[in-house]
């Protein structure tokens, strides 16, 4: 009984890189800025490759929304261990309203498409934080959802996940197909070694359009400014205990 | 002409006026020391005279000493720019400081060059002045290395300069500036399926670690930083920019002209300042296993890693831990390891090779009394195997709070290596100190690190007891006084005496043709004569 997985893997500003805005403040600049695949999206990947040396899944589907440099982050998940491709591409002057619902219903076309049992995301995206794309796929095929997941296993009925939640670990149980996203701590992933990097680049990778799957690309959310944290200010030194107080109660920190 | 015929100046001395006086053919010379609390030195040994006396004696007005300060400072921004020069006191706190226990002298200028011209120009302008240079990377030495012991210009060369300048993932070769430090590049590379695989503790600059000659975990199969660097530029004190392989070179072998790669790699910034490094690349392995096993002796141990290697078992890492080290670790990672010597072992090669290598090792450790081998795959599982060993300093220090350690780095044939570590452990025991021990046991190095309290300098001085001790037994081995962090200053009389007399003259003609006022980071490595 070897389940079929869809992976989604977005390609983002690197982690590492000093964010900058640009001068229209629409947005930050991304031109000639190192990109690669968001880290919660190589978790997934990696926990899909992990259930497949398992041999609980058969075959893992890896799909990314993107320019044509979002081949990039397909091969690097094929290099992990993913078995073909779909690039769904999107003009780069149209990602700036490429925006979490339009994914999730490529998504959720793909995944019944494809008949997948498990849709694998990362938790969110680090250029955005939105975190929205799991559930929503989720909602759109009225599937369960196991998100902010730290363990996933199979069970006779379906999945158990625990999952990192404010208060502590939740442990659930869902039926089959659902729809996962990786916490931080469900694996450390693979480095792609040069041969898996070699094999990589005869894996099929499928391209398509959103237009392809009847996704309307209207944008739904408007990007109204960008700016960047306000500039921390110089600090005051103060010569003693007294002033100290005093400084204080003039900025209303203190009553007495 | 003048100028040209009075070098050796006792001390660093500045000339500041030279004249002649009407009556007497005497040479008047007016020399003073950058610092301003130095008073100064006015009498100059003058080669070429019959003689040479002190006629006077005056003390230079701090006028006459800020001034030639001050002269420095604004020729040395017009370089590299206002902002990239400083004498605050903090900047210049931090940058003759290390991180290893012996206290650093602070440079009077700091300077943020941006490219190598710069460095260069700073350089000539150094010359110019008569001014010591000391080149700076991450700060990360241990060896006092950057310790301006004469004063000077400290030349940070990572801050401005901080770019890989290529990735050649073919040929499995990077060139970095001296501001990447070893975890950026492997960063930038990991995507192509590439590493680099020198590791020393601290995550230093690439191209300071090219100036110690700096080793890590993975020597043993990979080699140290001179088995992995191609091609260095460097910036002589007289301003010229060379390039040790030839110009833009980073072929795999080479029979061209004397080897100035090698004689740069491991000089300590005291033959020039390196500006840009080509290193090697390697795979990224595509399995990984780890292992840890106990044994009942240090003895066991190494006699594992012996016929280990000598069955040819390409290990990736040989890691010893004594059991004063074992115990530190399992109080501060929260761990339940046996208090005995332990291996930390790691497999590099394709799924079927680790395991037939893990086979061959379970074996071998069995054969010599080793205890449960446990072993690994899954990264997060490697990375908690060894947390012992990568936490191994931070659980020293927590042995006792508020202490410092004075680590120690000797490398020895992995023969003598159960003699040398029984002989040290007892020497450490005679003295009353703590000292885990952690040993690159695959190539005959190993590091105690011995606690003082920074207040008690009796403790300090025990502790160096047991350090030049512990290096002179290893020189009488047949070993190194220090396998991969440097001579610094702490090293030099060691050094001497495992060189003798002429190897050091050697080196001391060669920095003499290369940097004839001496002033590329003095101090250091060996004495002037």
């Amino acid at each position: 009984m070897a389940l079929k997985v869809l992976v989604g893997c977005k390609r983002v500003i690197d982690y590492a890189v000093k964010i900058r805005i640009k001068p229209d403040k629409l947005g930050v600049v991304t031109e000639g800025v190192k990109h690669s695949m968001n880290p919660f999206d190589e978790i997934a990947v990696e926990e899909a490759v992990r259930m497949k040396e398992a041999k609980l899944v058969n075959e893992i589907i890896v799909v990314s929304c993107g320019p044509a440099q979002a081949m990039e982050t397909i091969r690097t998940a094929l290099a992990m261990g993913a078995d073909r491709g779909i690039h769904v591409e999107i003009p780069l002057g149209q990602m700036d309203t490429f925006q979490p619902l339009h994914v999730s219903k490529v998504l959720a076309k793909l995944a019944e498409k494809e008949k997948v049992d498990i849709v694998m995301l990362g938790k969110l995206a680090i250029d955005d934080d939105a975190n929205q794309t799991a559930q929503m796929t989720a909602s759109l095929l009225d599937w369960p959802q196991g998100v902010f997941a730290s363990k996933i296993d199979k069970t006779d009925a379906g999945l158990e996940i625990i999952r990192e939640v404010d208060g502590g670990l939740e442990t659930i149980r869902t039926t089959l197909p659902a729809v996962l996203s990786a916490d931080l701590r469900l694996n450390e992933p693979r480095y792609a070694t040069l041969p898996n990097i070699m094999k990589a680049k005869k894996k099929k990778v499928v391209k398509m359009k959103p237009a392809d799957l009847g996704v309307d690309m209207a944008p739904r959310i408007q990007v109204v400014s960008v700016e960047d944290p306000p500039v921390r200010e110089a600090g005051q030194t103060v010569s003693d205990v007294d002033d100290l107080v005093a400084k204080l109660k003039d900025k209303g920190f203190s009553s007495a | 002409a003048i100028m040209r015929g009075v070098p050796q100046l006792l001390s660093r001395a500045r000339l500041v006026r030279v004249g002649f006086s009407a009556s007497e053919p005497v040479l008047a010379v007016q020399a003073g020391i950058l610092q301003p609390d130095k008073f100064t030195q006015t009498f100059v040994q003058i080669r070429g005279l019959k003689s040479s006396k002190v006629i006077s004696q005056a003390p230079l007005t701090a006028v006459d000493i800020a001034d030639s300060g001050k002269q420095l400072k604004q020729e040395l921004e017009a370089i590299v720019g206002p902002g990239n020069v400083s004498s605050g006191e903090s900047v210049v706190l931090q940058h003759g400081q290390d991180e290893g226990p012996h206290p650093g002298k602070s440079p009077d200028i700091v300077v943020f060059p941006s490219s190598t011209e710069e460095v260069s120009e700073v350089c000539k302008i150094c010359t110019r002045h008569n001014t010591p240079i000391i080149p700076y990377g991450t700060g990360t030495g241990l060896e006092g290395g950057i310790s301006a012991v004469e004063g000077g210009v400290c030349v940070n060369v990572s801050k401005n300069m901080n770019k890989i300048l290529q990735i050649h993932q073919e040929d499995f070769s990077a060139v970095v500036q001296p501001g990447i430090s070893r975890e950026m590049l492997n960063q930038e590379v990991r995507s192509d399926g590439l590493w680099f695989p020198v590791d020393p503790g601290a995550d230093a600059s690439v191209c300071g670690m090219c100036a110690t000659g700096a080793s890590g975990t993975n020597a043993v199969r990979y080699g140290t930083m001179k088995e992995n660097c191609l091609n260095l530029e460097v910036v002589l004190a007289d301003g010229r920019i060379i390039h040790t392989a030839g110009i833009g070179s980073r072929p795999k072998k080479s029979s061209a002209g004397y080897n100035l790669t090698s004689l740069f790699l491991g000089s300590e910034g005291t033959l020039g300042i390196i500006t840009s490094a080509t290193v090697c690349l390697h795979a990224i392995p595509e399995s990984v296993a780890a292992a840890v096993v106990g044994f009942p002796t240090v003895q066991n141990a190494v006699d594992t890693v012996v016929m280990t290697l000598q069955c040819s078992v390409p290990m990736a890492r040989m890691e010893l831990l004594d059991e004063v080290q074992m115990k530190a670790c399992n109080e501060y990672s929260g761990l339940s390891y046996p208090e005995t010597p332990h291996l930390f072992l790691e497999f590099h090669g394709s799924e079927s090779e680790v395991e037939s290598q893990t086979e061959t090792v379970r074996d071998i450790a069995a054969d010599n009394e080793g205890g449960e081998f446990q072993w690994a795959v899954q990264q997060e599982d490697r990375t908690k195997l060894w947390t012992a060993r990568h936490r191994a300093y931070y659980a020293d220090i927590a042995l006792r709070p508020g202490c410092r350690s004075l680590t120690t780095d000797v490398c020895v044939p992995v023969s003598a290596l159960p003699d040398l570590v029984t002989a040290t452990k007892a020497d450490i025991a005679e003295h009353g100190l703590i000292g885990p021990m952690v040993g690159h046991v695959g190539d005959g190095n190993f590091h105690t690190m011995l606690l003082f309290d920074p207040a008690d300098p009796e403790e300090f001085r025990k502790c160096k007891e047991v350090a030049n001790k512990m290096a002179r037994s290893a020189i009488a081995l047949g070993g190194t006084c220090t396998g991969e962090h440097g001579v610094g200053q702490g090293k030099m009389v060691l050094l001497e005496e495992q060189f003798g007399k002429d190897g050091i003259d050697v080196m001391r003609q060669i920095k003499g043709a290369l940097d004839p006022q001496q002033l590329m980071n003095p101090g250091k490595v060996f004495s002037r004569n």
